[in-house]
């Protein structure tokens, strides 16, 4: 056997090993740190410069404006136009029109299949259900967005006659696709989380077993599945490729699920690669950016901790 | 709660289970019916989709196909311009991500108390990176690598020339998708040391090993399949992800490939993106649109199944030990 003399070893380099990981270790908290202040840092200039603010203003990205005199004010995103137009109000519909329609998708579907698989599935059948999320969570959102650009959208304008090929309830269905698996892990997690004693004894006084998923598991686990669809919720305002292929990125503020939408994360894609490097097309880009990214954040502050509360109280640990 | 305890509850309660319905139950089967038709909508979901691509996409792929550059506006030819993209992204991604990642988890697992104000720091920060949108990469790469280390870089070395290095690039789209994947990485690697029994350790440090010594030659090499199973599964994730690298390095059509670490380079995601909605004539590209999507769902599946076994095998030995 080979020998090793320890005792030799300096206690320097110990002492730098450890400096080294956990310097390391800070690399997350600097990742986020570093996204916080560089994308807050280009949309900065839409507060400050006069040059910027002439073209662009937070009271024009929010309120109706008469951009033409003698026309009906109204909410316009036409960056590119002769007089630049800069309400976010169309973005911000589409947005939470595509996530509606994706969660109104997934939420039954995923939590459905999570109460069934914690609650009814043997064994095997568990075994089955598992790598199916797993596969549909692997499949890459570009995928997803080629499926309903070509073959989705097809279909559902043949089946529903719908006035434009790409719409709403287009990308919205296929959004809903990339948030079951979220739902459904983090509402499954929720349920197995219960302990067995308490179904056992629920059980033991003569309950049948769906009466112990529905007066038992269900209203101890609700606060998990809540957060696997607020997580859910926050996937959907963020996710790009899908929106940006599927939902036909026409700026329009309309109730109608039929109708085109431009959602935020699809604008940022699609106009980025051409603006002015510091323009305020640029800035007003980035300040898109950074509202999605304080939104998600605060969507998944929350979702964590709700968890996290539901984990300590029948686990008696954190996550 | 163990896996061994686990498996006892499980029987336990089956047990109870059909001594409840051999009593009679009632109202039970409607409710059961119902969350299983939601199965098998998404399992239909899932086979349509798969079904759709491959069969689109089979006839497409040749050798040929696999090992020439896109043709006559991406209508016809292949797509190994793309492939080999991927690969060197990805590889660079990796080299980038895994350390760094690993000794997260080490910090986390081996150096620190679960409940100190470090590791909820270092936590949340991760949970959190875990959650922000892709696109938010992408314009933090654009910001951040071209726009501020990238373009410090050339006003420092370069300042008589045109950009170098401030300018969309591999390394930047690597290093971009190097952040994005670092939870994974850390998330694995942590559950790989939690299965490492606590004895091994101790009879390390018993034996007068340093707690450095004992990570580099206990910890770490029963960790491996744990690490691995992080960075294919970086890798899987990094493949298939194209806002990240849109605005940071991925071009629509180069006709060379990528040699230096400031070349552009072609993507197998953006590449669909692309040919999807980029393409003058979609019929006419659709065969190969359909054989490129094949590749890259083959691709990160292969990854998927690679982790998804490296994985069960390191959960099976942990119950055996």
């Amino acid at each position: 056997m080979k020998r090793h003399n320890f005792k030799s070893k300096s206690k320097l380099l110990e002492w730098i090993g450890e400096k080294f990981i956990a310097i390391n270790a800070l690399a997350a908290v600097l990742a986020i740190f570093l996204i916080f202040i560089f994308i807050f840092k280009e949309s900065i200039p839409l507060f400050t410069d006069s040059e910027i603010q002439e073209e662009v203003t937070v009271e024009r990205m929010t309120f109706k404006q008469e951009w033409y005199e003698g026309r009906d004010a109204k909410y316009s995103w036409q960056p590119n136009s002769e007089v630049p137009k800069y309400s976010l109000m169309p973005l911000f519909v589409g947005t939470i029109k595509a996530a509606l329609i994706a969660m109104l998708f997934a939420v039954p579907l995923g939590v459905g299949a999570a109460v069934y698989s914690a609650e009814f599935a043997n064994r095997r059948m568990r075994e089955f259900i598992k790598p199916v999320i797993e596969m549909l969570a692997g499949i890459p959102s570009v995928v997803l967005g080629f499926f309903s650009l070509i073959v989705l959208a097809s279909f559902l304008q043949s089946t529903f006659g719908f006035v434009f090929r790409l719409n709403a309830t287009n990308a919205g269905i296929a959004l809903g696709v990339a948030v079951i698996p979220i739902v459904f892990t983090v509402a499954e997690d929720a349920m197995t989380t219960i302990p067995q004693s308490l179904r056992d004894a629920a059980l033991a006084l003569g309950a049948t077993p769906w009466q112990v998923s529905l007066t038992v598991v269900l209203p101890a686990a609700l606060p998990g599945i809540a957060s696997g669809i607020v997580l859910g919720f926050g996937r959907a305002i963020g996710e790009t490729m899908i929106v940006l292929m599927a939902s036909g990125n026409a700026a329009i503020i309309s109730g109608n699920f039929a109708d085109s939408i431009r959602t935020i994360s699809a604008t940022i894609a699609a106009e980025l690669a051409e603006v002015v490097f510091g323009g305020a097309h640029y800035s007003v880009l980035f300040f898109l950016g950074s509202l999605l990214f304080v939104f998600t954040f605060l969507i998944n502050l929350g979702g964590d901790y709700i968890l996290g509360r539901l984990k300590e109280r029948y686990q008696g640990r954190t996550l | 709660m163990n896996t061994l305890t686990r498996a006892a509850a499980d029987r336990t309660s089956e047990k109870v289970k059909k001594i409840v319905e051999a009593r009679g139950t009632s109202g039970g089967h409607l409710p059961r019916t119902i969350t299983l038709l939601a199965v098998a909508i998404i399992v239909a979901m899932l086979a349509v989709i798969l079904g759709n691509v491959i069969l689109g996409g089979y006839h497409i792929i040749s050798w040929d196909f696999l090992s020439s550059p896109p043709e006559n506006g991406m209508e016809e030819g292949g797509i190994f311009p793309a492939i080999f993209g991927t690969v060197a992204l990805v590889l660079l991604m990796t080299i980038a991500v895994v350390p760094v990642g690993v000794m997260t988890a080490l910090y986390l697992h081996e150096y620190t108390r679960p409940d100190s104000k470090m590791t909820r720091v270092i936590r949340m920060a991760i949970n959190n990176l875990a959650g922000v949108p892709s696109i938010v990469f992408g314009l933090f790469g654009l910001g951040f690598f071209i726009g501020f280390v990238g373009h410090n870089m050339d006003n420092m070395f370069f300042s008589d020339q045109g950009p170098v290095w401030g300018q969309p690039a591999i390394i930047w789209a690597s290093l971009t998708l190097a952040i994005l994947t670092l939870p994974v990485v850390i998330i694995a690697t942590e559950e790989a040391l939690r299965s490492i029994p606590r004895e091994l350790r101790e009879a390390s440090l018993a034996l007068g090993a340093t707690r450095l010594q004992t990570i580099r030659r206990v910890v770490l090499p029963q960790a491996l399949p744990g690490i691995l199973t992080g960075a294919i599964l970086a890798v899987s994730r990094g493949a298939g992800e194209v806002a990240p690298i849109m605005f940071t390095g991925a071009a629509y059509y180069l006709p060379y490939l990528p040699e230096k670490l400031n070349d552009q380079f072609m993507e197998l995601g953006y590449h669909i993106y692309v040919m999807a909605t980029q393409s003058p004539d979609v019929e006419k590209t659709k065969p190969i649109l359909y054989g490129t999507v094949l590749v890259l769902l083959v691709l990160t599946f292969l990854l998927n199944f690679t982790a998804i076994l490296l994985r069960s095998r390191m959960r099976s030995r942990r119950v055996n030990v």
